[in-house]
């Protein structure tokens, strides 16, 4: 009875209403033998002994705040969220509404979003941002969604850099399998120190879309104007998986002709949380906006003459397109869109560019340092952001291990996707990583044996 | 011009403006990557931190919640959510794992997982759990792939026909879309169960399965279940349950047990994960014998048993046929798992067993406090929720208005036009956390209006008049699509 | 209701002019669907159409339909302004809204403007 608000004497009267004798017999339509089963389950705690067993479990863990120095990314990052940003999202007026589909009282959820959508549309250079997806992956995925449905079926091959995170490649062959997908370019043991140039080759008039990711896997900044020229001669539309933190600092790619831009919002005040829930951001060109799966947020009036905001084009999605539809998103990830336009807004654009820099100069200074020491060294020459690979004179796991009894986290092992990187792990340095924390690093692997 | 209420947050912008600051960099400076790399521009706006707060508080105020008021929406189950769940799940344990810590360093999570797993399958029926799926409807197209799966692994490629019924939600076609399956509707009988003879007709060996809600969303539980599942079953056919009802279920009957082969599970309508405005939700999916091994991956398994002194260490395993990775890496933890977890340890079996009473209980009382007011096309008991028609004899008054005027009666309107086998339906979900007085309101309220539509009709056609802002302009939006906007600065070059 | 009695009409509510082999979607079908916001063809000149192949996908602001080939032939001609005024199925379906052009038309189950005014009076009850 932990949340009902309903007495004996109440729950009696009610049942006379409904004309029933007990609780019990509301039920009678459920098959007699399968009815209330016994659960076996624990019995039930008071929020006082919940909130201390949860506890428990919680400090079981190794975190990153206060047991360990972390320099893993390959996908989340450990970055400061301002203050603002949780007592915002922790107002119920936000996080106990449902979706916005009565605009007159949900006006708060929707002007956020319109917001939302606003700063990624700035942020990326692109000309459309929906209200968000589950995560970068399926944003991503989303994106061949697009593509397939924009050729209509006619063109079936997607060409995939073996440097989008591997745990997207994957994702994207999940959600394909039943499109019947020509895939290429989706090779883990191709040559990594090629440029995306060496992607044009697989482009053909069969292409529907081509996706690669910025900086890539390996933190590498590339341009992708070429590709996307070649790309776009040979009719195939490219998506962009960018970091949006490396957004701050460099070009958009929007200014690289990009006809999508996706990536994963978790940067942008959503914390490490073991993984989820984070943000799928999804931009592209005005044209394919009918194409685009996902909650859209758009500009009215209402019958006061007051400036409001809508779900808008809400016919090309499943609740009316039913099986003609895109892709069968319901929700978006409401609360986190907010969250990431909360981080924006009070970081500012001047926070946000300071953000950038010092990821940018921490890394910079620890690929430095770290590339000083014997038998280590930088895998790549091309510029990087805030993540790149190191190699080491041991394989990965073992330098990890070696790091994590010495209360460090180190990078992502390379070895387990890329069979040709087995010594090499992926640092990721970020505004959270003091020089002290740099320094230590360094000392440490100097020492080891 | 419209009149501006709130301005947007590039409009508050000014130039030069500072919120949060960050520390200046204890790091000798490297110089940036050369100039045709960097953006020129960060066309983003700059505002105090006192401006910030106000604006978004200013919007905050714009919004009703499940906090503010009755929130009956059909199908969604606004429930309460709990506040020791908002707690739970900002613990520092849970906030600062990275997914990809080793397995050493995050048992507490791994093993809340894997209690969790557990439970849901106990709740269930369902001898295997993923926690992995986002949403419902992310959960429901796993549902769909591992269906898909499991006949090409017996080679029984002839199946492309899904049977759905019409009831269904559009999540269901629009999934069975995504793999390039056909939809094959079958009809409801008068009592809102599913039609025995159209669905005896459509089966035969090129049926992928049957995708059921159930409760069904009449709020009706199909009384012939047990042949449904049988019919589907002797075709070849596999079972999906479509778990949106699931709250009205809970220690009443589980879905395993009636022979389904696959469920989502709504986190966050059953187990009372806030809604966030529409989102992030979390749908793990249990399935039955035959299709364990399509589960996607990782599962959290125990990597070591343990005894009674140590604990077992948890870590991940890949069924043997797996479907894939739904998601990069393993399932809304943080603000799914944590606050369900704490939900389902505070109720225990017999706590679990009361949300689905009580909730059963609140909607038939209010079907039957309606019922001589309403016209109720099904009309017997029903589960958690039920579907009344919002139009009137010789009366021009729809569905949508009778919603319109209850939020000048301060309440959230039930869903609408849904489901489409009802004219004009409003379908109400009250959730087992309303008492008795707040179901007499909302009641009392649908009643006068049912007398207002008669007498002042105009007070239904231009309601609400007593919110904020009234009804808007959906064509406009939709013709004239201003998707986004700028700074001020930029408004004409970029517009 | 508008129906001119020079069209032929389907139960899925397109109308095709024998005469010049244009396709597009009745008065009847416009007002149901109400206010239209987006229209994509989705075949290209040159193509080969059967009976009933999706030709084309309308949304309005609160419903979605495919329109389907009344005829089959090689498609002559396609609209292709109507996806930047999609308005126009709203404002002169029989007109400017017309869709595409189908060459050789032969057509199958189609209904005259009376039968097809009788039906849609059918459907409004």
């Amino acid at each position: 009875m932990t949340y009902i608000p309903i007495s004996p004497a109440e729950r009696d009267a009610m049942l006379k209403t409904v004309g029933v004798k007990s609780l019990d017999d509301l039920f009678d339509a459920i098959p007699k033998k399968h009815r209330f089963p016994e659960l076996n389950l624990p019995p039930a705690l008071t929020e006082m002994e919940a909130a201390a067993h949860l506890g428990e479990m919680a400090s079981s863990n190794e975190n990153v705040r206060e047991h360990l120095v972390s320099f893993l990314g390959a996908g989340a990052y450990h970055h400061y969220v301002p203050s603002v940003v949780d007592h915002m999202l922790r107002r119920g007026e936000f996080y106990t509404a449902y979706t916005p589909y009565q605009p007159e009282i949900s006006q708060g959820t929707l002007q956020a979003i319109f917001e939302y959508q606003s700063l990624m549309t700035n942020l990326t250079g692109m000309e459309v941002s929906n209200a968000s997806h589950y995560d970068g992956a399926t944003a991503t995925a989303e994106a061949v969604n697009l593509a397939y449905a924009q050729f209509r079926g006619k063109r079936k091959k997607i060409v995939m850099s073996p440097t989008v995170h591997p745990q997207y490649r994957e994702v994207i062959r999940t959600y394909s399998q039943g499109m019947g997908l020509e895939e290429a370019g989706d090779d883990a043991s191709a040559d990594l120190e090629v440029g995306p140039e060496a992607l044009m080759s697989l482009i053909d008039d069969k292409t529907m879309l081509v996706v690669v990711q910025y900086p890539d896997f390996f933190g590498r900044i590339h341009d992708y104007t070429k590709l996307i020229e070649d790309a776009h001669a040979k009719g195939a539309l490219v998506c962009i998986v960018a970091n949006p933190t490396a957004l701050l600092m460099l070009k958009t790619p929007a200014s690289m002709g990009a006809d999508i831009v996706v990536g994963e919002a978790q940067p942008f005040g959503i914390p490490l949380w073991y993984g989820g829930p984070y943000l799928g951001f999804f931009t592209t060109k005005k044209s394919y906006v009918h194409k685009m799966a996902g909650r859209l947020v758009g500009e009215t009036v209402d019958v006061r003459g007051n400036r409001s905001y809508v779900l808008t084009l809400t016919a090309r999605e499943q609740h009316i397109k039913r099986e003609r539809a895109t892709s069968n998103i319901c929700t978006n990830q409401g609360l986190l869109a907010l969250a990431a336009a909360l981080y924006m807004s009070t970081l500012g654009k001047q926070g946000l560019q300071e953000v950038a820099n010092l990821c940018y100069q921490k890394a910079h200074y620890a690929a430095s340092e770290l590339s000083k020491i014997d038998g280590f060294g930088l895998c790549f020459m091309e510029p990087f952001f805030h993540e790149f690979v190191l190699c080491c004179p041991k394989p990965a796991s073992e330098v990890n291990q070696y790091l994590l009894d010495n209360g460090i986290l180190g990078g992502y092992d390379l070895s387990k996707d890329y069979p040709a990187l087995q010594n090499h792990i992926l640092v990721a340095v970020t505004e959270m990583n003091s020089k002290d924390e740099i320094d230590t690093l360094v000392e440490i692997l100097k020492e080891m044996k | 011009m419209a009149t501006v209420i709130e301005p947007t947050i590039f409009e508050l912008s000014s130039p030069g403006r500072r919120g949060v600051k960050m520390p200046a960099s204890d790091v000798p400076a490297t110089a940036l990557p050369p100039k045709n790399l960097l953006r020129s521009d960060l066309p983003l706006p700059e505002l105090a931190e006192v401006d910030v707060v106000r604006h978004y508080m200013k919007l905050s105020k714009f919004n009703y919640s499940v906090d503010d008021g009755f929130y009956p929406l059909g199908s969604c189950t606004m429930k309460y959510n709990p506040k020791i769940n908002e707690d739970t799940c900002r613990l520092p344990g849970f906030l600062y794992t990275h997914p990809l810590q080793p397995i050493e360093t995050v048992q507490g999570n791994l093993a809340l997982m894997f209690e969790m797993q557990e439970w849901l399958k106990e709740i269930s029926g369902f001898p295997g759990v993923t926690l992995q799926p986002a949403a419902g409807a992310h959960g429901e197209f796993t549902g769909v792939l591992m269906m898909a799966a499991y006949h090409k692994s017996r080679g029984d490629t002839k199946r492309t026909k899904m049977l759905i019924p019409d009831a269904a939600h559009g999540t269901n076609p629009a999934s069975v879309g995504m793999l390039g399956f056909s939809v094959i509707t079958i009809p409801s009988d008068s009592r809102g169960n599913v039609d025995l003879k159209a669905l005896e007709a459509a089966c035969d060996d090129t049926v992928v399965g049957m995708m059921l809600t159930n409760p069904n969303t009449l709020g009706m539980f199909d009384e012939n279940i047990e042949k449904v599942v049988n019919m589907v079953k002797d075709c070849g056919g596999l079972m999906y349950g479509d778990g949106a009802n699931l709250n009205a279920l809970l220690g009443i009957v589980r879905p395993g047990d009636l022979g389904f082969d696959v469920m989502h599970f709504n986190l966050h309508k059953t187990f009372s994960v806030p809604h966030g405005g529409g989102g992030p939700g979390s749908g793990p999916v249990g399935v039955s014998q035959r299709l364990m091994d399509f589960l996607p991956a990782p599962l959290v398994g125990i990597i070591e048993e343990g005894d009674h002194e140590t604990a077992p260490l948890y870590g991940f395993v890949t069924p043997k046929q797996s479907i894939g990775r739904m998601k990069a890496f393993h399932g809304h933890f943080g603000g799914g798992l944590v606050r369900s977890y704490t939900y389902i340890a505070m109720h225990g079996p017999d706590g679990l067993k009361d949300i689905s009473q009580y909730a059963v209980l609140n909607a038939n009382y209010l079907q039957a406090r309606l019922r001589d007011t309403y016209k109720i096309p099904y009309d017997r008991i029903c589960m958690h929720e039920f579907v009344m028609e919002g139009q009137f004899e010789g009366s021009d008054i729809r569905a949508l208005d009778i919603s319109k005027r209850l939020m000048d009666y301060n309440f959230h309107p039930p869903t609408n036009y849904f489901p489409l086998i009802v004219h004009e339906a409003l379908m109400i979900e009250p959730t087992e956390t309303e008492n008795k007085d707040t179901l007499d309101r909302f009641a009392d309220a649908l009643i006068k209006i049912a007398e207002e539509a008669k007498s002042q009709p105009e007070l239904l056609h231009n309601a609400p008049s007593t919110t904020q802002f009234g009804r808007m302009d959906e064509v406009k939006a939709a013709r004239e699509l201003v998707l986004c906007c700028w700074l001020p600065e930029n408004y004409e070059t970029m517009k | 209701m508008n129906t001119p009695s020079n069209l032929k009409y389907t139960k899925s509510d397109e109308w095709f002019d024998p005469a010049t082999g244009a396709v597009g979607i009745s008065d009847y079908a416009q007002n149901q669907l109400s206010d239209i916001v987006f229209v994509e063809l989705l075949v290209d000149e040159g193509e080969e159409v059967t009976v009933g192949k999706a030709i084309a996908s309308v949304e309005s602001v609160k419903a979605s339909s495919e329109i389907y080939a009344p005829a089959a032939g090689k498609v002559s001609a396609a609209n292709k302004g109507l996806s930047d005024k999609p308005e126009t199925l709203n404002s002169d379906p029989y007109g400017e809204g017309w869709m595409i052009k189908i060459e050789g038309g032969a057509t199958s189950d189609v209904m005259d403007s009376a039968a097809y005014e009788k039906y849609c009076e059918e459907r409004s009850h």
